[in-house]
């Protein structure tokens, strides 16, 4: 029961289980893009200069 | 019953199947946007492959083109071919993605997609050109459009609540895949090239092999909800809205629909405007503004707009939900027209900071109409056939990728050669963009829902 209500209070449908599963995935895909990201906004800077 | 045992792998591809992948209780509905995104930020590379055309054309000479050497025009087809196979593929295999599910569709496109770049390293190893269209253009191009619209489905029924929303996330994924491909393949040849060597073939290698990893992390991450599940507290509006359909469209019905081709014209009309001036911005943004944008300044001007390229994908989308897909695409048409009219006069007046916002804001709707189209289909036609009919849908963008830079290329070229300063040589062009996108809001406006005569039947819809 305890645990029933531990799950009911977490947002929608993430559980203790999925948190580590949902950092890990969108670490993932995030890094890359964080840093292509950044490649691109370190050029588009000459724009301005 | 035969089109689904056909659809089953058996033995060890057994995993593949749509029934393998249907969701354990407890699994999160947030893992499946990485799992897309996995796809799209490998797919998207082709929007950067043109930071291998001036290497390639240098691959017997070194460091100048020698006369065996492939001529940019040649290699200009590449792209081409993959983009023509994209929509091609999108087009033709909707249904059977429909029918196998996900998993099945993004392992395939990860093998055409990867494979295609193993083959067109063979291709530059030996030097046959042939080889690169058939690698690259061809079989990559039919990874490109399977890979395309490979979870548009598995998202919106995902996200009931959401849908725009979900379907951007991956979207904006293609967007922003060259931001990620541009820098690392040129980081790539310079690992690889020596004083003999121009390193194309070994990059070729290591992204194919990249990509696959990647798609098939995306492959083994994706899974369906149970027939029946539902977000937990959602309850499906009791009174839809009026453009929001309850029923489901069978693919085929759904192109003797005047939605259907209403809906095509508003993507290809939206998708010309933008890839048009995308196509040119260097260019564009150094003649308007000669001596103050620099060739350098100008490419950092293209990243910027690759940026708001991706986080319009995202922002419209998601908007979406909210207000509505007509009253986004109006938005889209409205916005876009006034701002298309305006870039000459930015010009004119010499406002650099001016030009560069209205176009990041052309270019983030340009995204937005991409990333809010399937969301538009689902309230149209339902979700049953969503991807099959997005698949058919996206031939818009390959006659917008042909109608667009011809547009620009050919109005700026008779522009000039009747004696237009380059500096101007681009307002006729705008101005035709913003009537472009006045008959895109007309299109718009005339949307209404589909008639009741479309609709599935029950029985056929729990066939």
């Amino acid at each position: 029961m305890a645990k029933t209500a531990t799950k009911a209070s977490k947002p929608e449908d993430v559980s203790d289980a999925n948190t580590i599963k949902l950092v890990l995935a969108w670490s993932f895909v995030g890094i890359p893009l964080i840093w292509g990201v950044y490649e691109t906004l370190a050029n588009a800077v000459l724009l301005f200069q | 019953m035969v089109s689904q045992a056909q659809a089953n792998s058996g033995g060890i591809l057994s995993w593949l199947d749509r029934e393998h992948t249907v969701a354990k209780p407890g699994f999160s509905r947030w893992l499946v946007p990485p799992a897309a995104l996995c796809v799209h930020l490998c797919i998207g590379q082709v929007y950067a492959f043109s930071v291998f055309n001036l290497p390639m054309t240098r691959l017997i000479g070194i460091t100048e083109s020698a006369p065996d050497d492939w001529k940019l025009t040649e290699l200009g087809w590449i792209f081409s071919i993959a983009i023509v196979f994209l929509g091609l593929a999108a087009a033709f295999t909707g249904t059977w993605l429909d029918r196998v599910g996900p998993r099945k569709a993004m392992f395939t496109a990860a093998l055409c997609f990867g494979g295609g770049f193993l083959i067109s390293a063979l291709g530059i190893y030996l030097h046959q050109l042939w080889l690169i269209y058939l690698g690259y253009g061809v079989i990559g191009g039919c990874g490109l459009g399977i890979g395309y619209i490979s979870p548009v489905k598995t998202l919106i029924t995902w996200f009931p609540d959401r849908p725009g929303m979900a379907t951007g996330m991956a979207i904006m994924g293609f967007g922003g895949a060259a931001l990620i491909a541009s820098p690392l393949s040129v980081w790539l040849m310079q690992q690889f090239a020596t004083p003999t060597h121009v390193g194309v073939t070994e990059t070729f290698i290591a992204l194919g092999l990249i990509y696959l990893f990647f798609m098939m992390m995306g492959a083994v991450i994706v899974r369906v909800p149970a027939p029946g599940w539902a977000p937990k507290g959602y309850v499906a509006p009791a009174q839809p809205k009026k453009l929001v359909t309850k029923n489901d469209v069978h693919v085929d019905q759904a192109l003797k629909t005047p939605q259907f081709y209403l809906l095509w014209a508003v993507l290809c009309l939206n998708v010309t405007a933008g890839i048009g001036v995308l196509g040119q911005a260097s260019a564009m943004s150094q003649e308007m503004f000669p001596g103050r944008i620099t060739a350098l300044a100008a490419s950092g001007f293209v990243g910027l707009l690759s940026i708001f390229n991706m986080i319009g994908r995202f922002f419209w989308a998601s908007t979406s939900d909210y207000i509505g897909r007509r009253n986004t695409y109006m938005i889209f048409f409205a916005l876009g027209m006034a701002l298309y009219a305006a870039v000459p006069w930015t010009g004119q007046t010499g406002n650099v900071i001016l030009f560069v916002a209205f176009y990041c804001v052309i270019i983030s709707m340009y995204g937005g109409g991409f990333a809010t189209i399937p969301a538009y289909l689902k309230d149209i036609f339902g979700t049953r056939y969503v991807g099959a009919i997005h698949g058919r849908l996206l031939t818009a963008w390959s006659a917008a990728g042909v109608f667009g830079p011809v547009l620009v290329n050919y109005i700026r070229e008779y522009q000039i050669d009747h004696g237009v300063a380059k500096a101007n040589a681009y307002s006729v062009t705008m101005y035709i963009m913003a009537g472009l996108l006045l008959v895109g809001f007309l299109c718009n406006y005339f949307m209404h829902a589909v008639h009741a005569r479309h609709h599935l039947k029950e029985q056929q819809a729990t066939a």
